[in-house]
């Protein structure tokens, strides 16, 4: 509750709106009290009198009648009947939507049918029926559109509760013996209540608005008694000769909706869960480079030479730096693996080298990213652009999320040729079946016409390697291309992958988890470690003799195949979170070998043989592997 | 040796394109009628790709889906109704998503009391003393008890889960891969972990997984799925190494292997067959490289040879030995 | 397709059914004698007896709906006692006006909505952003009604540009000019709203679908920005858009009976309170119903679309 008021306030339109509510309602609350008129007393002689007038501030309405009593008695009509409208509105929809919801099936469809059908009517329609078939009044203008809202909660609710019935916890309380009553008040209504409130809120303006509209029309509030729709709806006649009459009442709903509304977004941005995080932001064409210092320049001449790379993100007071200086490099024609457990760093590295990490939060703050002599980091958006799928292009890890899933594989991989060659249509198509051939899809030029939903796992994924071919790029960087498929199926995409790499001289970067995949694929191997490389060298040697005891114990937790029953070793502990690292070694918290040296300050990637570099003070030697 | 789970021509269908009238446009195979049988103590791993039908077998064996035939008999007790408040206390549920097997609005000692109340009616002294006896088990401190779900990493939630399924006392648990979504650090803590409860309670598992290594490090018998049925029962040690059934040998030479270079093992067919319009014989046939015309037109039963190895297939591999 | 949209078709059969049911319910909660109701206090005995018999009035609830249901599939939708003609005549004679308001909003609204909607998510947090926003928040929060008296007094009383009100002047030609000078105000007051309610859906959907992996696919590939916002993001929005299109049509059909009070226009809505406020039932129910019928048809256009813009929905 603390939680929820700090995030409301710190959202300032929510809190102007929270004040403007606040005083309405107080203002509401205390009418009776205040010495005013009686809003109800006709004094025609007095008629239309302009604002600040003596005796009526606001001054007076075609029959005398004071015009700030009855906007205060009005407004307190309205509000009460708005916030009526929306507590039975959400108290029956959400009920109706919630027993729709979780018990599914038959039950779920007729009230839905039934549903449907009440959103079948354009809303105004059915209020109007109601209102016509009890006659015009308050009472009956609050039931119609207290009922005309039922369906929005219902459905709104209904689909809330379906996701929430089907998550695991259900089926946990149901094998703790639960039953479903129980389940529905204690597991599912907890976590729909949220919703309801942000739905509540986000309506009763709109409620607000409904009742007055009806009132306006007549079919509301009866004379004497007026609500502010009805003050209008009265004072319409005298629109062009008193303005006034009709600007007094209408700009005071403004006010209300308009405050309720602000307060509703505060409400809503407060309790739903993925814009607490300061999630829901776009992420830009481009990661943004926020890099001070000298820009490191390239140590060798290889084709993609990565040198300090940092990236960090930034989500509220909080940094997390998911990648702290990475060098890294890649020859023509090699394929370099990066392995790592999930927060490594190994994907965020991947994904800075052409800008694509989300930004917000995501903010590259050093270092450098040479290829083929240009600095990538902090070069220009177009520069970049061009670069992007003509050079160096990407596989990504979910073949279904990562296509576009309303257009035809074949459009996208034309998309993807067209995009840096100016080839007719007929053209490309012909590239496109060429590429889906390369990459073993069967009827390529039958497949190329389908949606990517139509398209098995393993299939979407090969499309997804064919669209990186496109345009013959010198580094492919595949971020856990495989890590989504069945193992039958990773092994054809693993050697469709393999044998591309050697026919077209391709550079990878493979990114993984596995190390048997990297042990069959990969020429080098770089291990990560909380945004760190801790191990660098030969894939065979690092894999066979691992120099890091991270590495070393990582290996050993994996389990392979051929093994039989046994017992696993196991690190302690868990990784450190990249927004608290300590000072030295990251690992050595759960390092046997740990000494208070390791804990003391940064420690250097250092050569450790051939081709290798280990960022250790102790690193293991072949007697300690074979013990 | 006495029999902790008995399945019996147990099955599963789906209606897909429900109408609100009258009989569905189709009907999907999830799980064919099969027989398995679990040994008290045992742990029998469960293998087999996404669409093999793994999951919906877990989700009958604990009584969240009612089957469709057969029946289930969990320590002599033949349950047929699928009521997971009867199932819970012989037979519990370790999920995959160990966060969101979690209510996030609960502390975990409202969750883990759960059980304990609506199982085994414990008044609430026992029931804390219950809690602190089985955190200390599983290795949790008892200060988490009153923290959300979401102030904690994978492997500790997944310790939570399986405490709250000790909690029910049950005897068998279902473990739908338990491991999968946590790193292999952690992957590793949390397979000893469960020997270790093994051990120590006198535990019966079902360990079911598409990870092949894991199944074998942690099984005594392995079943191997495909399709909705099982294509090969064996030993643990034994069955990857001196598979009978193609698809096992598949399997098993697709997992990625450090130094052993990459074979694409298929050519023809690579997908798994339609569900709405499965193959005539045997569901393998369209992918396997010994298929004949007896393979394509009538279904393999599963078969148990001299050595105690059951497999469905016409033209098994030979045994290398 | 054509099969997709025979079977919408087949499926609103029961929707109407559904709908007829409703209004016939509602109309059926009248307290006191139905015929005298229809008929309003000043009827005649004879009168009163001969419709107790052409309704079936003195019969059960089922009988006396089959009765009405078979009357209206007929086409006869009762007469109105307040007009003394036929019900439909006069809902056919007003809906055209209707369909001219609530079309035009609904096309303005829609294309506005939307591109506000994309812009805002586009350049999230910029000016652009901030200032559509804001607008958007005035948008939702004025009842029509009162846009529309305050746009006849700054726009037709002080600075003269359009007709205060009404859909045709009282003399001079009835060309397309002078209905478009007499239609932008009411039209636009009534996109207001729905104006704001799209853009910030729109908004959202683009924000949701420009954090989704096949966004990050196209800015890998090299695609532009500007395509990757208007075709690769805007047609995977357009899948959750295009419903709320359709149910702000219904709002912008309900917002019409505001705006034709306000603008004087000669349209189904402003029929509608006159027959409330006269209780003549009749005409408010064949009303009812008839503009409910369109409405169903309307969503089934909507569907046909989405079904057009998202393969993934079964033909």
């Amino acid at each position: 509750m603390r939680g929820f008021l700090t995030l409301l306030a710190r959202n300032r339109l929510a809190l102007v709106g929270l004040i403007v509510i606040g005083c309405v309602a107080l203002l509401a609350l205390i009418t009776p009290l205040l010495p005013l008129a009686n809003p109800n007393v006709i004094d025609t002689p007095n008629r239309f009198q302009p604002p600040f007038s003596a005796g009526a501030v606001l001054g007076t309405d075609h029959l005398g009648r004071d015009l700030l009593s009855r906007l205060l008695w009005g407004t307190r009509l309205s509000l009460a009947m708005g916030l009526a409208a929306a507590m039975i509105a959400a108290t029956i929809g959400s009920a109706i939507g919630i027993i729709a919801g979780y018990y599914g099936g038959r039950t779920d469809n007729v009230i839905m049918r039934g549903v449907d059908m009440l959103m079948g009517f354009p809303y105004i329609l059915l209020a109007l029926a109601i209102v016509a078939a009890l006659g015009p009044g308050l009472m009956n203008a609050l039931i119609a559109v207290a009922a005309v809202n039922v369906p929005f909660f219902a459905r709104n609710i209904r689909g809330i509760t379906v996701g929430i019935a089907h998550k695991e916890f259900v089926d946990a309380a149901r094998l703790s013996g639960m039953r479903n009553r129980d389940i529905i008040l204690s597991e599912v209504l907890p976590n729909v209540l949220p919703v309801i409130v942000i739905a509540m809120s986000t309506t009763v303006g709109w409620m607000i608005l409904e009742t007055a509209g009806l009132s306006f029309l007549g079919l509301g509030s009866q004379p004497p008694q007026a609500d502010l729709g009805s003050m209008l709806g009265e004072a319409r006649s005298a629109l062009i000769t008193h303005p006034h009459t009709s600007i007094v009442p209408g700009a005071m709903i403004l006010v209300i909706v308009m405050g309720i509304n602000l307060l509703g977004d505060g409400v809503r941005d407060a309790l739903d869960p993925r814009l607490k995080s300061g999630a829901l932001s776009r992420p830009m064409p481009a990661t943004t480079v926020d890099r001070h210092g000298p820009v490191p320049t390239a140590r060798t001449d290889s084709l993609l030479d990565i040198v300090g790379l940092r990236t960090e993100f930034r989500v509220r007071d909080r940094v997390y730096k998911a990648v702290g200086g990475v060098d890294l490099h890649v020859e023509q024609g090699e394929c370099l693996g990066i392995i790592g457990e999930s927060g490594s760093g190994k994907s965020v590295t991947a994904l800075s080298v052409m800008g694509l990490v989300a930004s917000p939060p995501g903010v590259i703050t050093g270092g450098a990213v040479h290829f083929d002599g240009t600095d990538l980091i902090g070069a220009p958006y177009e520069v970049l652009r061009a670069l992007r799928g003509r050079r160096v292009a990407y596989i990504f890890q979910d073949p279904l999320a990562t296509l576009h899933p309303l257009y035809k594989v074949g459009d996208q991989l034309i998309e993807a040729i067209q995009t840096h060659d100016p080839l007719s249509k007929e053209a490309a198509r012909i590239r496109a079946i060429d590429l889906l051939k390369s990459v073993r899809i069967p009827n390529a030029e039958s497949r190329i016409d389908s949606y990517p939903y139509e398209m098995s796992g393993g299939m979407r994924q090969r499309v997804g390697i064919a669209m990186a071919l496109a345009n013959d790029p010198d580094v492919i960087i595949a971020d856990e291309p495989t890590t989504a498929l069945d193992v039958t199926v990773q092994a054809q995409i693993l050697s469709v992958l393999s044998d591309l790499r050697r026919e077209r001289g391709l550079a990878i970067i493979f990114i993984t988890h596995d190390f048997g995949v990297v042990g069959q694929l990969c020429d080098r191997v770089a291990v990560m470690y909380a945004g760190q490389i801790v191990e660098e060298g030969p894939t065979e040697a690092v894999l066979r003799n691992p120099h890091h005891p991270y590495t070393s114990r990582l290996i050993d937790c994996v389990p392979t195949l051929g093994g039989g029953q046994r017992k696993l070793a196991a690190i302690p502990g868990l990784p450190p979170v990249v927004d608290r690292l300590p000072v030295g070694c990251a690992f050595a918290e759960r390092c046997d070998k740990a000494d208070p040296t390791c804990r003391a300050d940064a420690i250097a990637l250092m050569p450790t043989g051939a081709g290798r570099k280990t960022r250790c003070l102790f690193p293991e030697t072949k007697q300690e592997r074979i013990v | 040796m006495s029999e902790a789970l008995k399945l019996t021509d147990l099955s599963k269908s789906f209606a897909v394109g429900k109408r609100l009238f009258g009989p569905p446009k189709a009907m999907v195979h999830a799980v064919q009628p099969l027989d398995l049988t679990v040994t008290t103590g045992e742990t029998l791993g469960i293998v087999g790709e996404s669409g093999c039908g793994k999951s919906t077998l877990a989700k009958m064996l604990v009584g969240l889906l009612p089957p469709t035939t057969g029946q289930i008999e969990i320590e002599g007790a033949v349950l047929d109704n699928a009521d997971p408040a009867r199932f819970g206390k012989r037979i519990q549920y370790v999920f995959q998503d160990p966060i969101s097997s979690l209510n996030p609005r609960k502390t975990i000692r409202q969750i883990m009391e759960v059980p304990l109340r609506r199982l085994h009616h414990m008044d609430k002294a026992t029931r804390a003393a219950r809690i602190r006896e089985i955190f200390a088990a599983v290795n949790l401190r008892e200060e988490f008890l009153d923290r959300y779900p979401h102030e904690f990493s994978g492997g500790q939630a997944q310790r939570i889960g399986i405490a709250r399924a000790l909690a029910a006392q049950a005897r068998i648990l279902i473990l739908d891969e338990p491991v999968s979504a946590l790193d292999v650090s952690v992957q590793a803590q949390v397979l000893n972990l469960l020997a270790d409860l093994k051990e120590a309670f006198g535990l019966t598992y079902l360990f079911i997984s598409h990870d092949l290594a894991v199944v074998e490090a942690v099984s005594d018998r392995i079943a191997v799925l495909y399709f909705g049925a099982i294509v090969e029962v064996g030993s643990a040690r034994e069955i990857f190494a001196n598979a009978r059934h193609p698809y096992t040998a598949l399997l098993a030479a697709s997992a990625p292997e450090v130094g052993r270079p990459i074979v694409a093992p298929e050519t023809a067919a690579t997908e798994l067959p339609d569900p709405l319009s499965p193959p005539l014989g045997c569901a393998f046939n369209e992918r396997c490289g010994f298929a004949t015309d007896r393979c394509r037109a009538e279904k393999p039963a599963l078969t148990t040879d001299e050595t105690g190895r059951a497999f469905a297939c016409f033209n098994p591999l030979a045994t290398t030995r | 397709m054509t099969g997709y949209i025979l079977k919408r078709l087949v499926s609103a059969i029961p929707v109407l059914l559904g709908i007829s049911v409703i209004v016939f319910l509602i109309m059926a909660m009248i307290p006191g004698d139905p015929a005298t109701a229809i008929l309003g206090s000043y009827a005649t005995p004879e009168n009163v007896e001969k419709l107790n018999r052409d309704l079936g009035l003195d019969q059960g609830l089922v009988p006396r709906y089959f009765i009405w249901l078979g009357h209206m599939v007929q086409g006869d939708f009762g007469r109105s006692f307040a007009l003394n003609r036929p019900v439909l005549d006069e809902v056919l004679d007003r809906f055209g006006a209707t369909l001219i308001l609530a079309g035009t909003s609904f096309v303005l609204c829609s294309l506005l909505g939307v591109a506000a909607g994309v812009v805002s998510a586009a350049r999230q947090y910029g000016w652009a952003d901030k200032a559509i926003t804001f607008v958007v928040l005035v948008g939702i929060s004025i009842p029509s009604f009162f846009l529309g008296m305050m746009m006849i007094l700054i726009f037709a009383v002080q600075l003269r540009w359009f007709p205060v009100s009404g859909m045709w002047p009282i003399y001079g030609d009835r060309t397309l000019w002078v209905l478009l000078d007499h239609l932008f105000m009411p039209a636009l007051a009534l996109a207001v709203v729905a104006t704001g309610v799209i853009a910030r859906l729109a908004r959202s959907a683009m924000l949701e679908v420009l954090r989704q992996d096949f966004i990050r696919t196209a800015r890998a590939k090299g695609v532009r920005e500007g395509r990757v916002i208007w075709r690769h993001a805007l047609r995977a929005a357009m899948v959750s858009i295009i419903p709320v299109l359709g149910i702000q049509a219904g709002f912008v059909l309900s917002g019409a009976v505001y705006i034709e009070m306000v603008f004087q226009w000669p349209g189904v809505g402003r029929m509608l309170v006159d027959a409330i406020l006269k209780r003549d039932i009749l005409l408010v129910q064949g009303g009812v119903v008839f503009i409910a019928a369109c409405y169903v048809m309307f969503n089934i256009m909507v569907d046909v679309a989405q079904a057009m813009l998202d393969p993934r929905i079964k033909t």
